[in-house]
């Protein structure tokens, strides 16, 4: 396989009347060509920053990636020119949204908002752009996709919505998609259904995808990889499998014990994780998950753990990771 | 869309009946009526008699009611009646004064226009370098300076240049020709009032234009138009614009319509004859006939003016044009 992005060193902050928001501070990982990635965090941890920061879209002027590499295809993204970057966005590497509510534009058509991103970037004219909508709409199971060009986002529900974002992400067939917890903000049976409706396309068309969820309960049927994140820093990464049965940071251990698992006897208890998410304005010199980590230590306090191989791609960030119990103990 | 044009439309009856009654019961509110003053005007002898027979020829002995019913029924058949003061058809009265104000009005929303959506535009988009400080203070700057005073430093202006250049003073016509009379000297008149006030008005929709357009901008479906690699031209012109232009477009109505009878100051000093002083005079004289006509003119044109923007509305939103 080749890799297609190579995340090194991102830092992302945030320059605020409160102080510096430190919301992506070193994150570094790859996507292969056609993988599926999964970046998993509570909320406020940096997920859609480190997104944003892959798009150069973080909000300046307030917003600024300070340090870090992107490669994309061997290139570093942040040293494009705005110019050369709009090329890539929606083109190379495209983009799917938490709020399907909002991320259309409710004054225009789902036809103009499909269309406008082929014409921008391949140039096609009126009637190849249409025919193209109408095909990404079949694709993405939208019946009826003649007359679902002349309907506006408020003719659709949230689903339908999520739908025409991901046919607008897939237009000019991309290498990379980027998908932002695209199924939190919609109905538990929906939320299957579009996840699995991503998984087939990505496989079946080979693009590559970082899905972005708070939650490990969804990410196992999907991830070839899975990048835990806390605090604006990876503190685990590996496979699916790694990560699932393998656990070795305290973190993923209490995120894994908050969603419910096919594995664990039915009736086991689901604890969120306990204690408050650091303030990223405010980080210290240790281990930002001491505060709520039952295996902390003075060592935890006095510089951050650096992130070292387990096996494999197996990575963890914790200075006790060898003491850590298994998941299927904790469970009992 | 047919369904709430019509409604829309149904809607203005109300407004106007509203209007109606509020203007006819607060003039005979005020002391004094057409006939006590006209006869009394010097302060000298007054004739009881001859104000009775005054009142009589007026119809204005007859009960409040009569005379309300006979002024709404006049009105809903577009009969205006005669003024009370000088007994001459108000629509007489009226022509070219309301196509004068009409003019200025349309001509003072046009420089608005002109000038605010675009320094509006690039005031948000340039938020906080100093173009957009300087959009500010040239709006603020509007917003300060009366209209009236900004005439009078045209027409000085006026004076001193063409004294300068040409070596004698010029000053605009004051006599009134239309439009598809003689455009040029209808221009050549108008365009100076319709500056005075247009910059002013431009002031207030620059502001609503950037206020609206900066809101929009953080919109999250402007985020995805910028994830899809739009240029940024089609991301303002397509995408943010249009959302933005709803507030704007509101302040443009309700600015248009308060121009129609609002400019008695500025026509004073342009030396016009417009709605605006008639308002003052008709006020002034107890002419019952012709303050009514003026207050459902200003009313039409402000009950028309919204069914516009509301029509705009539904042009620019489609939440609005299919529900
Ligand atoms: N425009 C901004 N100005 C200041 N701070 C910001 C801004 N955007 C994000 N942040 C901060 O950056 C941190 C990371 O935010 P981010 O949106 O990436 O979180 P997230 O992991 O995506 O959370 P969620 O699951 O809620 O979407 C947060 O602490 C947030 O307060
Ligand atoms: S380094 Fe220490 S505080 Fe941090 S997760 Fe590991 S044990 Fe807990
Ligand atoms: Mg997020």
């Amino acid at each position: 396989m080749t890799e297609l992005l190579k995340i090194q060193g991102l830092k992302t902050q945030f320059f605020t009347s409160a102080g510096t928001v430190k919301a992506v501070d070193g994150v570094t990982y790859d996507v292969e060509e056609g993988e599926t990635v999964a970046v998993v965090g509570e909320s406020g941890c940096g997920k859609s920053v480190t997104a944003l920061s892959i798009m150069r879209l973080v909000a300046e002027p307030a917003g600024r990636v300070v340090d870090g590499n992107i490669l994309f295809q061997g290139n570093d993204l942040l040293q494009l020119s705005e110019e050369e970057m709009r090329k890539i966005r929606g083109n190379n590497i495209a983009m799917v949204f938490q709020e399907p509510m909002t991320s259309l534009n409710p004054v225009l058509s789902i036809g103009l908002q499909l269309t406008e991103t082929v014409q921008m970037h391949l140039g096609v004219d009126d009637a190849a752009a249409r025919a193209r909508a109408v095909e990404l709409l079949g694709l993405v199971g939208m019946s009826d996709a003649e007359r679902r060009l002349d309907q506006y986002p408020h003719h659709l529900s949230g689903g339908m919505r999520q739908r025409v974002m991901i046919a607008i992400a897939l237009s000019c067939e991309p290498k990379l998609i980027i998908a932002d917890e695209p199924t939190t903000a919609l109905d538990v049976t929906i939320q299957a259904q579009i996840l699995e409706l991503m998984k087939n396309l990505t496989r079946d068309l080979g693009v590559a995808m970082i899905i972005i969820t708070h939650n490990l309960g969804v990410v196992a049927r999907y991830a070839d990889r899975v990048n835990v994140m806390y605090a604006g820093k990876i503190i685990e990464s590996g496979t699916a499998e790694d990560i699932y049965h393998n656990p070795k940071h305290p973190y993923t251990l209490a995120l894994l014990k908050s969603v419910p698992r096919l594995d664990q006897p039915r009736g086991a208890k689901l604890d969120p994780v306990e204690g408050q998410p650091p303030d990223l304005a405010r980080l210290d010199e240790g281990c930002s998950f001491r505060p709520r980590c039952r295996y902390a230590t003075d060592a935890c306090a006095a510089s951050f753990p650096p992130t070292e191989l387990i096996d494999g791609i197996h990575y963890s960030a914790c200075f006790h990771k060898d003491k850590l119990d298994s998941p299927m103990k904790e469970a009992s | 869309m047919f369904k709430y044009t019509i409604k829309r439309v149904l809607l203005m009856v109300p407004t106007l009946f509203g209007a109606a009654c509020l203007v006819f019961f607060l003039l005979r509110m005020i002391p004094g009526d057409v006939c006590e003053l006209r006869m009394a005007g010097e302060g000298g002898y007054v004739d009881e008699d001859a104000i009775k027979t005054c009142q009589h020829d007026l119809g204005m002995d007859r009960p409040k009611f009569v005379q309300f019913v006979d002024f709404i029924t006049g009105f809903a058949v577009f009969d205006l009646g005669e003024s009370m003061w000088t007994g001459k058809a108000i629509t007489h009265e009226l022509g070219l004064r309301f196509q004068l104000s009409l003019q200025i009005a349309i001509m003072a929303t046009l420089v608005a226009v002109i000038i605010a959506i675009p320094l509006g535009t690039i005031s948000a988009i340039r938020q906080d370098t100093w173009l957009d400080y300087a959009v500010r203070t040239f709006s603020i700057a509007g917003i300060a300076i009366p209209s009236f005073w900004l005439g009078i430093m045209i027409i000085l202006g006026l004076l001193i240049s063409t004294q300068a250049w040409f070596g004698e003073p010029w000053m605009p016509p004051i006599e009134y020709v239309s439009p598809l009379e003689d455009p040029i000297s209808n221009m050549v008149q108008l365009i100076w009032p319709a500056v005075a006030t247009g910059y002013r008005y431009s002031a207030v929709a620059t502001r609503m234009t950037r206020s609206a357009l900066l809101e929009v901008l953080r919109e999250d479906y402007v985020r995805t138009a910028r994830a899809k690699g739009l240029l940024e031209r089609i991301i303002i012109n397509r995408h943010a614009l249009k959302n933005s232009m709803l507030p704007v477009i509101t302040v443009i109505g309700i600015e248009f319509a308060f121009l129609m009878g609002g400019l008695v100051v500025t026509e004073q000093v342009f030396n016009l004859n417009g709605v605006g002083k008639l308002f003052v005079e008709s006020v002034q004289n107890h002419d019952y006939t012709m303050t009514q006509a003026l207050v459902m003119l200003v009313a039409t044109v402000f009950v028309i003016t919204n069914f516009v923007v509301d029509l705009f509305y539904a042009w620019l939103d489609p939440r609005i044009r299919y529900s």
